[in-house]
């Protein structure tokens, strides 16, 4: 009955917008499993994506978007490298002021380099032909949700496969479970952390992708405010396994892009309150996460 | 005899820290007193949080939201009548017919954080960790919201001026004392040592029949209270304010300050404001060109966030535990044999 009160438009959007944070989540979610460590400056990796695509906008588009995986995968590896791992095994609190420091010291080098003359040009103009609405079920849909939704499951399930069927992958699961057994067992800690960093960078180069299209007016806070949201959904799903984290990042971004459409027009400047209220609301009945059904919360953290 | 002297020591450090910045304010132009008073009121917001977080070890990114309560509403109740009619009509009649003076209004302030913390902190209290932290975040996002958004307690979105610019030297000085005074006087207390039991062991705490829930629910009352007031000494300083200047970049400058001060010490969130704030206004002096032992140091202007956040970085990575290691000061060794 709810549902049907909502447009088709609004509801497509709410899972176009869930697909990109399940995917930033994942992002999240890996460095989390392996390092123990919530990556603030998550976000700063797609600013820094979204600026190599606007710097290199009248290059061909299939070089823009390698450049923008290359940028992105190197600052990510950079960071896991200068900052990370000096830091492997500090309190929580530590590591997460830390990542502040590094997302705020990102943003204002982005600042610096910002020079709004004709270099910084519409981000991949070749692909501003995905805002087209086409029809779907009879209802409007602009292409780039149908491509988000496309490419988030496409990442997900290549993703699920390279944990569960490589060698790697079942050593980055045995190591986001157990890291001290992990390696007394013959895991490699700097292989399957760099594992971790690599895929979160390149996740963070599609989303970059994937929001520079809908937003192509690039900002130094690009993308602050989507990590903030998504690092909230992370900790309501649930950060301790990889799956409820991802669906955690998903259900922030389906339930405000919902909750903007249920809202009276006067009142969606409230749209904040009414999603973080939620927020506190489930944190209270289960802290452990949303969808960490049958485990007791792990032992005090941060 | 000198284990007598501690508590002396550990109090009158930070005090005459202060004591310092403040003195030294008034020795210096106009246009350069505001880099002290800000120090000054970042030592209030930083110890503020540090009451709950420092001796909880419970990660709070929700104090903001007191401090913004708290100026907001000390910059309300000061704005004067005859302008008050005019700028901010949109106000339930009984916030805009009235104005209070100054004190009455950091009181105000202080009673309205308390209050709202306790409430807040009823149900909230009852996590920790991570949920913790995330659930103290969504009260900043909402109240932050709401004082956007709501113009009937407020002025909304615009931006709030004609505060009485009443936190000159001496007011930030004082404040920051009480504030400092408030939170030794609290950690020494037997509701501190109780919550400090449970920051280094919850289940033991609770063992010896320790409450974890009231113990945390009190110092996160009490460090609303002291944002709430430290809010009121934000604003009175700073004349006019909005919304932004209480939300996301004030709670993580204050956080990186308390630990890089170091986060379990009440001389590490002194020492970390001051240090941090300093070097905050060193730099942005530098935008301009500065002499240091003879040379001249030329910051291309906007680097000065960027270094900044470099150097809090590197101190994060260099030193995990703050500068202080998060222990309280203490006389050196010498002094203490006799």
């Amino acid at each position: 009955m709810i549902l049907a009160a909502l447009d088709f438009q609004t509801f497509s959007d709410a899972i176009g917008l869930g697909a990109i944070y399940a995917l930033m989540a994942v992002g999240i979610g890996l460095v989390f499993g392996v390092l123990r460590l919530v990556n603030f400056a998550y976000g700063q990796l797609i600013m820094a994506g979204a600026y190599t695509l606007a710097y290199t906008s009248s290059w061909p588009t299939w070089a823009s978007i390698a450049t923008c995986f290359a940028v992105v995968v190197a600052l990510s590896l950079t960071m896991d490298l200068v900052v990370f791992r000096p830091l492997r095994g500090q309190s929580p609190a530590v590591m997460l002021v830390t990542t502040f420091a590094i997302a705020f010291l990102l943003q204002s080098v982005a600042l610096i380099v910002d020079i709004r003359d004709s270099t910084l040009g519409q981000v991949t103009a070749a692909l501003t032909f995905l805002n087209e609405p086409v029809k779907v079920f009879g209802g409007d849909v602009r292409k780039i949700t149908l491509v988000s939704i496309a490419i988030a499951v496409g990442a997900l399930v290549l993703l699920a496969l390279l944990l569960a069927k490589t060698t790697i992958g079942l050593h980055t699961r045995a190591a986001a479970q157990d890291f001290r057994t992990a390696r007394l067992l013959g895991v490699r800690a700097n292989r399957v952390i760099a594992f971790a960093v690599v895929l979160s960078g390149l996740l963070a180069a599609t989303v970059a992708l994937m929001m520079t299209v809908t937003l192509p007016f690039v900002t130094p806070d690009f993308a602050l405010r989507d990590t903030i949201v998504v690092l909230v959904g992370v900790v309501v799903g649930g950060i301790d396994r990889l799956w409820t984290a991802t669906l955690g990042g998903f259900t922030i971004g389906f339930v405000s892009g919902v909750l903007n459409g249920l809202l009276p027009t006067d009142k969606t400047v409230y749209l904040p309150s009414a999603v973080f209220t939620l927020v506190i609301i489930v944190l209270l009945l289960r802290p452990a996460g949303l969808f960490n059904w049958g485990r007791h919360a792990a032992g005090e953290r941060v | 005899m000198t284990r007598r002297l501690d508590p002396l020591v550990q109090l009158g450090g930070p005090v005459l820290l202060v004591v310092a910045v403040g003195l030294l304010s008034t020795t210096v132009s106009a246009a350069n007193e505001v880099y002290f008073l800000n120090a000054l009121v970042s030592v209030a917001i930083v110890v503020a949080i540090y009451v709950f977080v420092g001796n909880s070890g419970v990660l709070s990114f929700g104090q903001i939201a007191f401090v913004a309560v708290g100026a907001f509403a000390a910059g309300v109740m000061t704005v004067p009548l005859e302008s008050k009619k005019g700028v901010l009509t949109t106000l339930f009649p009984l916030l805009r017919d009235h104005s209070i003076g100054n004190v009455p209004s950091l009181l105000l302030a202080a009673g309205l954080g308390g209050l709202f913390a306790f409430v807040v902190g009823l149900p909230l209290m009852r996590l920790s960790g991570l949920a913790a932290g995330i659930a103290t975040f969504a009260v900043l996002e909402i109240t932050h919201n709401v004082l956007q958004q709501w113009t009937k307690i407020g002025p909304g979105a615009t931006t709030l001026s004609l505060v009485p610019e009443s936190t000159g030297p001496l007011q930030g000085t004082l404040g920051a004392i009480v504030v400092i005074a408030i939170a030794f006087g609290y950690q020494r207390s037997r509701l501190g040592r109780k919550l400090r039991a449970t920051r280094e062991d919850p289940q033991a705490a609770s063992g010896v029949g320790i409450g974890v829930h009231l113990q945390r629910l009190w110092a996160f009352t009490l460090s609303g209270a002291l944002a709430g007031f430290a809010g009121a000494l934000l604003v009175h300083q700073l004349g006019s304010i909005t919304t932004e200047q209480v939300y996301l970049e004030l709670t993580f400058l204050t956080l990186a300050m308390l630990v890089i001060g170091g986060l379990t010490s009440l001389w590490g969130a002194v020492v970390g404001a001051l240090a941090v704030s300093g070097l905050d206004s060193f730099l942005s002096q530098a935008e301009q060109g500065v002499h240091v032992l003879g040379f001249k140091l030329d910051l291309p202007s906007g680097a000065h966030l960027a270094v900044l956040a470099a150097i809090m970085a590197l101190v994060l990575i260099l030193r995990p535990s703050g500068i202080t290691g998060g222990r309280e000061l203490r006389l050196p060794r010498a002094w203490r044999r006799s």
